[in-house]
Order: structure tokens, then sequence, then C-alpha cells
């Protein structure tokens, strides 16, 4: 069969039947100066030639360099198990099916990826995930404003700047007030954020590590917020989550994160992997698909989508969220990960991490003219270096080197233009930091 | 089981009104078509609404249903137990799975008889 979707003489009988006498006519409505001016698309090549000519794209790739990169994104060790499973057929699509309870695998596995992020933060309830951190962060943001009926969201500056532009760009036109209240020398303004939630406020929105790498506890502006109503939001970084105060004991009512580090290769942007918890009173807020576990008329364990009558499939005008896709083998990916590192493992991952951008903090911060900029504050696999020049120079001049020295923090930081967001894993080893050490030293 | 001292709507709800108040919920037949019913999404006390005017919903596991205030007037009670048991709607509609009390503002004009409401459910069985 010829890969032509209607027949000249079909397309004739439907012209006729709407009654205009050419396609050319459907548009237009469309400006010639918006049409597309040719459709002069290259001639076919064989699979051979195609191959040899993206592996020479991909060649211009570097990818041997030594990265310190984060800022939301980290290279943690993947256990080789995980590929293999995750490529089986059952789970190789991105879609939950829409007979649900006719894949049982399927839905098992969205529970107990439920039930392992759940417990990670030491929340109630999880979702399948959604799209990535940001959009997590935004789905939270409305839960908030339809549980309160609020429209004020007072959010940290110390947020990731990527999810505060995804919040202000989902938000445009919904008539929230977003209230940014400053960061402190890299760390959260306690005060400023306690003071700017009042009776209208719906959410206040922090992260931790917040995005310059420091560790806070948000206990007590969590307490604040209950009190006035509102609801308190914390995106979290998962494998640190097995070291640092969790989400639940902080008393959050939802607590977000980007689920990437849990074991999904870094790709140039993506798929990521949006986590989504929150408290059992705002679970009927909760976007997308929520997996529940119960015993059919005969007693045997069945696995059933329970919450999905707020769907778009559904419900389209009245769906909670239009993210629908659920990242299934994302989340998948990040259960598989947790069952092979296991609980022992994801410390050992996060204590690693700690110990090596210690020690690089250190190696770095014993070259006279390099600072720490929250350097009064505890932090985690990732600290702000502060230089005497720009810090995207030092960054082109390491990429020379075949280091990635970090992430410039002046794009979404105006004054901040000398400093560098600097990242290790457990990957990293001490000479990998050392050389960072002498180069960041030469480059000045 | 269409109790004959209530009236009904078309959107099958049911109301009973005595003394200017209406306690509301809806039918055996709405609950029955729902199937197993997972949470009852239910209007503010406080809220102020026209006959007709949509007022909540009822999420069954897979569908949800708008709710539709059979009688104008403000809403006084929330039955407190649907939030922790919807399954009460199932398993008692006409009495432990009612949902709200309103206060009635003008007498009922568009509600229909258990008469004239069995014969709209006998259609759309």
């Amino acid at each position: 069969m010829p890969y032509i979707p209607h027949t000249p003489d079909e397309v004739r009988e439907m012209l006729d039947v709407i009654g205009v006498a050419s396609i050319e006519e459907l548009f237009a409505e469309i400006p010639d100066s918006l049409r597309p001016k040719s459709f002069a698309i290259p001639h076919g090549l064989t699979e051979m030639e195609v191959r040899r000519r993206l592996e020479r794209l991909a060649a211009k790739n570097r990818t041997d360099m030594s990265s310190f990169l984060g800022g939301g994104f980290y290279d943690h060790y993947v256990p080789s198990a995980a590929d293999m499973l995750l490529a089986r057929g059952e789970f190789y699509t991105a879609y939950t099916p829409y007979q649900p309870e006719a894949s049982q695998g399927t839905l098992q596995a969205i529970f107990e990826y439920q039930t392992a992020v759940s417990r990670l933060f030491e929340m109630d309830c999880s979702n399948a995930g959604v799209y990535d951190g940001g959009t997590a962060l935004y789905e939270a943001v409305m839960m908030a404003v339809r549980h309160t009926r609020r429209k004020k969201v007072v959010v940290s500056e110390a947020v990731s700047p990527i999810y505060r532009i995804v919040l202000a760009t989902y938000t445009k036109n919904l008539r929230l007030t977003l209230v940014t209240v400053p960061h402190a020398a890299g760390g959260d303004d306690m005060a400023a954020l306690t003071q700017a939630i009042d009776a209208e406020t719906a959410a206040v929105v922090v992260q931790n590590p917040n995005f310059f790498g420091t560790i806070q506890d948000f206990t007590s502006l969590f307490s604040t917020a209950r009190d006035k109503g509102a609801v308190s939001i914390i995106a979290g970084y998962p494998v640190l989550q097995t070291v640092l105060k969790t989400p639940g004991a902080m008393g959050a009512d939802i607590a977000t994160a980007e689920g990437q580090s849990l074991g999904l290769p870094l790709s140039f942007g993506g798929p990521y992997l949006g986590i989504m918890t929150c408290r059992k009173a705002l679970v009927r807020q909760m976007p997308g698909r929520i997996a529940g576990r119960t015993k059919d008329a005969s007693g045997r364990t069945g696995y059933v989508l329970t919450l999905q009558a707020r769907e778009q499939h559904i419900r389209r005008q009245k769906a909670t969220s239009n993210i629908c896709s659920n990242q299934a083998l994302c989340a998948l990916r990040a259960l598989v990960n947790l069952c092979l590192t296991g609980e022992e493992g994801l410390t050992r991952q996060a204590a690693l991490s700690i110990e090596n951008t210690h020690y690089a903090a250190m190696r770095l911060c014993c070259i006279p003219e390099i600072t720490l900029l929250n350097r009064d504050l505890p932090f985690g696999n990732e600290f702000t270096a502060v230089f005497p020049i720009n810090a995207k120079k030092i960054v082109r001049a390491l990429v020379d080197e075949g280091i990635v020295a970090g992430f410039p923090l002046g794009r979404y930081y105006p004054g901040l233009e000398n400093a560098l967001l600097v990242c290790c894993t457990e990957k990293h080893g001490r000479d990998e930091i050392d050389r960072l050490a002498r180069k960041v030293e030469k480059a000045l | 089981m269409i109790p004959k001292d209530l009236l009904y709507s078309k959107s099958h709800e049911w109301a009973k009104i005595e003394g200017g108040i209406a306690v509301v919920g809806i039918t055996h037949f709405a609950q029955e078509q729902l199937g197993d019913i997972t949470y009852v999404d239910l209007p503010q006390v406080g809220a102020v609404f026209e006959a007709g005017q949509e007022m909540g919903s009822v999420e069954s596991v897979k569908a949800a249903s708008e709710l539709y205030c059979p009688v104008s007037g403000e809403v006084i009670e929330q039955n407190p137990e649907l939030d922790a048991a919807p399954e009460k709607v199932n398993a008692d509609p006409y009495g432990e799975g009612w949902m709200i009390k309103i206060k009635v503002a003008d007498e009922p004009i568009d509600l229909m008889s258990p008469e004239e409401y069995a014969e709209i459910a006998q259609a759309e069985h």
C-alpha cells in the first residue's frame, strides 16, 4: 500500500462536498507572508547514507568532557540492568492504556512508583508523574490555587529560575499574582518570605537544596503558611532526599521534584520526569493519574486507576490539568533505579556526592581570589563559587581543557555575573576535582 | 427505588422540602449509572444557587457528573460524612447519602413528581 492518504479522486470529492475549488482555497485565510515558501525536500537517502551522515554529525558532540554542570539535572550512576528492564516491550510506551485494568503490570509499576516516591519525600500520595520538574511545580501551584481559592503566590528567588520561568509562562493569563522574594546571599530570605504570606496567599514556593545549592529547613516557614491558610510547596532533589530533612518532616503540603536524577540519563533536554507528591487532604486536586491497589470480587489483588475522573479524556473542560501523557516509562525507570540502587545505595550516592562537592569547594576556596556565595550556609552537592572575573570567562577557558566548569549564574541573576554553580556527584574522582581546581587557578 | 415523598429534577437530583428547607441528593438511578462513587464535590455552605445551576460534581471510578441545584436558595449544610465515605451515596442515596441542605428561596417550579421521574428514568435506562 502506498503512503498516499487520499487519491486525487477522493480529494476532488471532498472539495466538492465542502464547496471549494482547490486545496489552496482552504488556506485562503492564511496571509501569503505566513505561508511556507517551498517544500523543497531533498531526495531520499539510503539507510546506510543516513546513518553515515548522522554519525558524522554526532561525532561533532564532545562526550568525553569532565562536567561539573548541575543546576537541576545531575549525572548520577545508573545500574546497567535499568536499560535492559526498560527495553521490555510491555513497558515501552509513554502512555498508560485507555483500558487500564487490562494492563495490570503497568498499573502495578505505577502503583509501586507512587509508593516509592511518596516514601522518599515522606508524603502521603503521589501521582504517576508529569512532564518535568518545572511543570510539576506549576501543577502544584494550581492545586494550591484551587484548594485555597486565592490568587497570590509567594515564590523564593532561590527557586530554580527555569522553574520560575515555566511558572510565569503558564500562569500568565490566569490572573495570579506571583510575588518573588529576593534571595539573601544564596540563601532563602526566611524573614521576607514569612512576611510576604498573608490572608490572600494561596501558596509559598521554595526549593531544597535551592538553586544555589544551599540546604535549609523550612519547617517554621511552612508552619506560618499553615496558620495563614496558605499551601506550602517545596521542590526537592530526589537523590539527596535520603540524607536531608524530608518535605514531609518539614510539614510541606506538596512536594515536587525533577526526577531525572533517579536513573534518567542526561540527554540534552529530556525526557524528564516531574515528580508530584502531596498530603492526603490535597489528593483530590492532584492532576493526572493515580493508581491504587484493591481486591476483586474473589479477593485477588488488582490494580486500578483510582483517580482519573478529573482527566481530560473523561471531562476535558473540568480537567485539573491537560497534562495527560504521564511519562510512564520515565516513572518506571525511576522506580527500577530506586529498586536496583536501594535505600542504602541511594544514601551512599548522596553522601559521596556531598563529600565530593565539599572537597571541590574546599579546593577552589584555597585559591585566594575565590569565595563562596553561600559560605555561611550548609550546601549539598552544589555550591556557588564567586570569581573576581565573569564566570563565563572561566567556563570558556576550561572548555578547551575538556572541562565543563559549571553553570554561570549571570544569565538568571543580574549582579551575579561572576558566580558559577559547581556540582559534583558520586561519579567524580578526587583527581578530576584537583584538575578542575588547577585549571580554574590557571584561568584566573 | 423512587420514593413517593420526594421531588425530582431531570438531571437526577432529588429534593425533600420541609419547612422551607430542602434536603438534596442524587437518585438511586443516578448512583447506579455512575457506579462506585469515589468523591463528591459539594458546594460551600453560604453559596447561593438558582434552580438548575451547577453546584458541584460526583466522581465515580470511570465517570464524573455535574450536580445541578434542584431548587433556588442558599446552602446551609453539607453532609459531613461524604468526604470520608462517598460510597454512602451508592449504599443509601435517599438516606445517609444525602448531600446538602438548602434554605429554599422560591417555590420550586421545575421539579417532577415520583411518577414523572419514573418515566424519565425508564426512558434513559
